[in-house]
């Protein structure tokens, strides 16, 4: 009896070592192995453009790179930081500690992104932020570990906020979800407009998460009498508030400038409500040969939704990431995450999702942007036929100049 | 049946299972009031703290423990008083955003920040008491809740918390100003000494012979008032000071992790600490550790699942309400007929 | 109006700007109060607080946007389709799990139905995504807003307001001036006396769940045009809801339906005066009636 209870009360204690390994056991691993984690959304508010989709992407980008055949293992994990700074810390310091992870891509939301952003830079591995949005990154706070890859705050308003100023839109009013993202957004849009000689009215700011009536944000934006109204904020919020604008009419005598809005939320919007939309991406499948090669080799892997642009972020980032460590050597680029985001940045990038490319000093990806406008339901040849280009902003222009960015690794 | 004659007045896993309680045994006077299986308990959890370390993540460890505290602490309130609160992570929360702001921005030393949380923690928990034991049951359990939404949506909002973003990259810090703490293995004592400290702390308040009116009041309520006791002022007290320990659990946990975030004040990690204790046993004194590391290390190893924790946990949920009423440790208690 | 004074018209002004918001706060509050009933009418019955009536709000909405897409079947049939379908699978939740509670502590109701709500929402968003599908407002209520004078309403949000009202109103009636009622409200105050006279009060019991669940599917597929459906769309809504239900007082129907909609204008006002907290001003205001009186407005002590 006395055995019995004493057996009983040791599996209690012991309960917290069931399915937990020794921690440093990964440790003793092979060096030809390169790991590479994708830390993302999979299921929140951002899963549909990112998710399992940035998964499958990294996974193509490894069989595309070839090491494989050089005798290079790849080994790919996978997060779900649930849009949670803490959770995105948390699992960040434990794949780098005791999986050995040499490089995190992807990274949903601004406020995940930074927490990574601080991690890799203390244990000097590699962040390559595909859908985070703050141009921050490579701005106040960039690191030389890592590389922001798909586009940021500053590139979105710039792109859409442009082009809308240059179509007479000089008067703005902005509803904004009350958090980092939203007032980044907000303050390089606010600062683009008036550079170009346009006022803003004034903004509203709706608490996030959790809105999802955003009427009396549009009735308020509605009363400004601005020309345009701009959505600063992101994923449902943006679905709600652009679905919410067309029911009260807001578009009869206004103009909506959804801010980020990528190819996901326009289906999911469905063409009737989203025609007409002018938006801003760095990545639509029926763009070129190349981008519908890519797609094609993707989309069997996403349920029959095409690639978004931060899907094919994280498939750009990982082949580059891959091409410059085996160019270096595994054990050499499994040693600094900085030395290989210096071979990174010292390489052209080429690939199918953005065409060729490179990556700035300050850690800043660059390639064109692109200027789209939603087809009406009538335009539209096919399902995910979804995109006119407008206008393609050259790479040299679609991005903050390196000066203006603050980042202390220029030097001048 | 709805009828209101057969329901039990609290929820104490004894008294739920129609007669229960006659077959536990009277607590056998121990040591500083543990029961000897209590006892042994204890030891063997003393042996896990100081072995655990070496054979899994110190990472993983300590972030278990703040919530093993933090579970803790709660079971005071729905163990003992037989209080469910479904708003403790606004304790736990302002906890962890005070010590988080203490340390980082004022430079404080990391003993002080989590007292301070600790205090921050109580003192919510005074307001927030003093409306909410006005209301019993089900009604207490929503106006906690609410209140705590209200907490989340000032978090949100005021600017030191820095809304989505949270407070990021807090300074472990000197302890005591001398000892330092970024190595993991010298934080992870302290935590440990932290949970010890606040875990017979607790013990030590229920065999008290304040534990001993609240018990009285989860038990009978009309009697303890007509015994002369002033009940409120005793759910009052037992409340502040289950908020004060969550807020010392969560001032630790964003020492330790470094990050303190509206995920610490939303109503799901209210939710969390219930999961915990319900599963690890309602009014057991292991139980909520146990419960705590059964969650943590669940979140943890199903992290790569996604959307499947939700559906586990609440699978759990569903599992202990309906055929596991008395948890984990309430089920071992009641096969090897101890106390735990 | 050239003789007013800057005060008087800085006055008007500020009402023709709110007027338009306190209208879009009685659509909210219609959602409140539909959901609130919902609670009220478990509550009152079971004793159980239904911490899953969000998850059958937003399954409500799902399962009309299955009909349209799977089954082809419109806005109008999804209307009276889909509350049936999530009535039926509140009964089977009432006969295999809920059912074995009511002898325990009403807490142990709240625990399993917050289990059954993270199950539900996981699934879902396993399924669908969490972005979000469309789902459009039916021809006859979609086209041009309605002018009200000082705002342009939307045609569909207008229905939404009579519908909730119609709904409520029903509701009310049924249970204050019917014979089933009658029965339902003498099974609250003393179940084996109306056992005792040949009412089957377990059934009444199971179809009272269904009731209040099919309530909250209602809700959801008149929320479904207007929001986008996805898997926490419920989520959002139960927290206000609850303190809603606080505020009003557990005990009345009447009161959640007068408590939901008045809310939802005080929200409505809280957005054009400092629209930060209209996301609190509820709970400001649960707090400072539980102060006053702590069974709710319209609640017995």
């Amino acid at each position: 009896m006395t055995i019995d209870r004493r057996t009983l009360l040791g599996g209690a204690a012991a309960l917290p070592a069931i399915g937990a390994l020794p921690w440093n056991s990964a440790r003793a691993q092979a060096n030809n192995t390169l790991k590479i984690g994708v830390l993302t959304d999979m299921s929140g508010t951002y899963r549909d453009g990112c998710g399992p989709g940035s998964v499958a992407a990294v996974r193509q980008a490894v069989q595309d790179s070839g090491v494989t055949g050089r005798n290079i293992q790849v080994e790919v994990l996978q997060g779900d930081h649930q849009n949670k700074p803490d959770v995105a810390s948390t699992i960040a310091r434990q794949w780098i500690d005791r999986d050995g992870v040499d490089v995190i891509i992807d990274v949903a939301t601004s406020s995940c992104a930074l927490a990574v952003h601080g991690v890799v830079r203390e244990k000097n591995k590699i962040m390559l932020n595909s859908t985070g949005a703050t141009a921050d990154l490579t701005g106040s706070a960039c690191t030389p570990n890592t590389i922001h890859w798909t586009y940021d705050t500053w590139m979105l308003a710039n792109s859409t906020g442009g082009a809308m100023v240059k179509a007479g839109g000089d008067t703005w009013y902005f509803i904004t979800a009350d958090y980092a993202f939203g007032h980044a957004l907000e303050r390089d849009t606010t600062s683009l407009v008036q550079k170009q000689g346009g006022r803003v009215l004034g903004s509203v700011r709706h608490p996030f998460p959790g809105t999802t009536d955003f009427s009396s944000f549009l009735l308020q934006a509605q009363q400004s009498r601005a020309k345009v109204v701009g959505l600063a904020n992101a994923g449902v919020d943006t679905i709600n508030s652009v679905k919410q604008a067309a029911e009260f009419g807001l578009t009869r005598r206004q103009k909506l400038a959804v801010l980020l809005m990528i190819i996901s939320d326009v289906h999911s919007l469905g063409l009737n409500t989203a025609q007409g939309l002018v938006l801003s991406e760095t990545y639509y499948w029926d763009l070129n040969d190349r981008t519908r090669n890519l797609a094609n080799k993707i989309k069997g892997q996403l349920n029959g939704a095409m690639p978004t642009m931060w899907q094919a972020g994280c498939y750009s980032a990982a082949l580059h990431y891959l091409k410059a460590a085996a160019d270096m050597g595994v054990a050499q680029a499994k040693a600094s995450g900085a030395e290989t985001v210096v071979r990174m940045k010292a390489m052209p990038t080429d690939d199918d999702a953005f065409g060729p490319g490179s990556i700035r000093q300050d850690g800043r990806k660059l390639h064109p942007s692109y200027l789209f406008e939603v087809k009406a339901p009538g335009e539209s040849k096919g399902p995910w036929d979804y995109y006119k280009l407008v206008r393609t902003v050259p790479a040299e222009e679609a991005f903050r100049p390196m000066a203006e960015g603050g980042c202390s690794l220029v030097r001048t | 049946m709805a009828s209101a004659t057969t329901l039990s007045p609290d929820l104490s896993p004894g008294a739920s299972q129609g007669g229960a309680p006659a077959a536990m045994p009277p607590a056998a006077p121990g040591v500083f009031g543990f029961t000897r299986a209590q006892a042994v308990a204890l030891l063997l959890l003393i042996a896990a703290l100081i072995a655990c370390p070496f054979f899994l993540y110190p990472q993983f460890l300590m972030k278990l423990l703040c919530f093993a505290l933090f579970a803790c602490a709660f079971n005071l309130l729905i163990g003992y008083v037989g209080l469910l609160s479904f708003g403790h992570a606004a304790y736990f929360g302002m906890g962890s955003y005070i010590a988080a702001h203490a340390a980082k921005v004022w430079g404080l030393t990391p003993e002080v920040s989590i007292l301070l949380g600790g205090v921050v923690g109580a003192l919510f928990g005074l307001v927030f008491g003093w409306i909410a034991i006005r209301r019993a049951g089900i009604y207490f359990a929503m106006i906690t809740l609410a209140l705590a939404q209200m907490v989340y949506f000032f978090c949100l909002q005021a600017p030191f918390t820095h809304g989505e973003d949270g407070i990021q990259s807090i300074p472990r810090g000197m302890l005591f100003g001398v000892i330092d703490l970024r190595a993991d293995m010298s934080m992870y004592w302290f935590v440990a000494g932290l949970f010890l400290i606040g875990f017979l702390l607790i013990h030590r308040i229920i065999h008290s012979p304040f534990g001993q009116v609240l018990t009285a009041i989860r038990e009978n309520e009309p009697r303890a008032t007509s015994l002369g006791y002033r009940t409120d002022d005793y759910k009052l007290v037992a409340f502040v000071l289950s908020a004060g320990i969550a807020g010392v659990a969560g001032g630790a946990k964003a020492i330790t992790v470094g990050i303190a975030t509206l995920t610490d004040v939303h109503w799901s990690m209210s939710g969390e600490v219930v999961l915990m204790t319900l599963l690890g046993g309602l009014g057991t004194l292991f139980g909520p550790v146990i419960g705590a590391a059964a969650v943590v290390s669940m979140q943890t190893y199903l992290a790569p699942f996604g959307a499947w924790v939700t559906i586990i946990q609440g699978g759990i949920f569903v599992l202990c309400v309906l055929a596991f009423r008395a948890g984990i440790v309430g089920e071992i208690a009641r096969m090897l007929r101890v106390k735990l | 109006m050239t003789g007013n004074t800057p005060l008087l018209e800085e006055i008007l002004f500020q009402l023709e700007m709110s007027a338009p918001q306190i209208a879009l706060g009685l659509v909210n509050g219609a959602f409140y109060a539909l959901l609130s009933l919902g609670l009220a009418v478990i509550f009152g019955m079971l004793n159980v607080i239904n911490f899953a009536h969000g998850a059958q709000f937003m399954m409500g909405a799902f399962v009309a946007w299955m009909l349209l897409n799977w089954a082809g079947i419109p806005y109008w049939g999804a209307l009276i389709l889909s509350p049936l379908i999530v009535g039926a699978f509140g009964v089977v939740l009432e006969k295999t799990m809920i059912s074995r509670l009511y002898k325990l502590d009403h807490l142990y109701g709240l625990l399993l139905t917050f289990g059954l709500a993270l199950i539900i929402e996981g699934l879902f968003r396993n399924g669908f995504g969490a972005s979000g599908l469309p789902y459009a407002p039916p021809a006859a209520l979609s086209g041009a807003p309605v002018d009200l004078g000082f705002m342009l309403m939307p045609k569909y949000r207008l229905w939404v307001v009579v519908a909730a009202f119609a709904v409520c109103i029903a509701t009310w009636l049924v249970i204050e001036k019917t014979r089933l009622g009658a029965y339902l409200r003498a099974a609250t105050e003393n179940a084996p006396l109306v056992q005792a006279f040949g009412v089957n009060v377990p059934r009444m019991v199971t179809l009272t769940y269904a009731a209040g669940v099919a309530l909250a599917a209602l809700a959801g597929v008149l929320a479904a045009p207007i929001y986008s459906v996805n898997p926490g769309m419920g989520s959002n809504f139960i927290i206000v809801v609850f303190a809603v239900v606080v505020i009003g007082g557990m005990g009345s129907i009447l009161g959640s339906v007068i408590t939901g909609f008045g809310l939802g204008l005080v929200e409505g006002l809280t957005r054009v005066v400092y629209p930060e907290a209209s996301a609190t001003v509820i709970f400001v205001i649960m707090a400072i009636v539980l102060l006053a009186r702590p069974a709710g407005l319209f609640g017995r002590a």
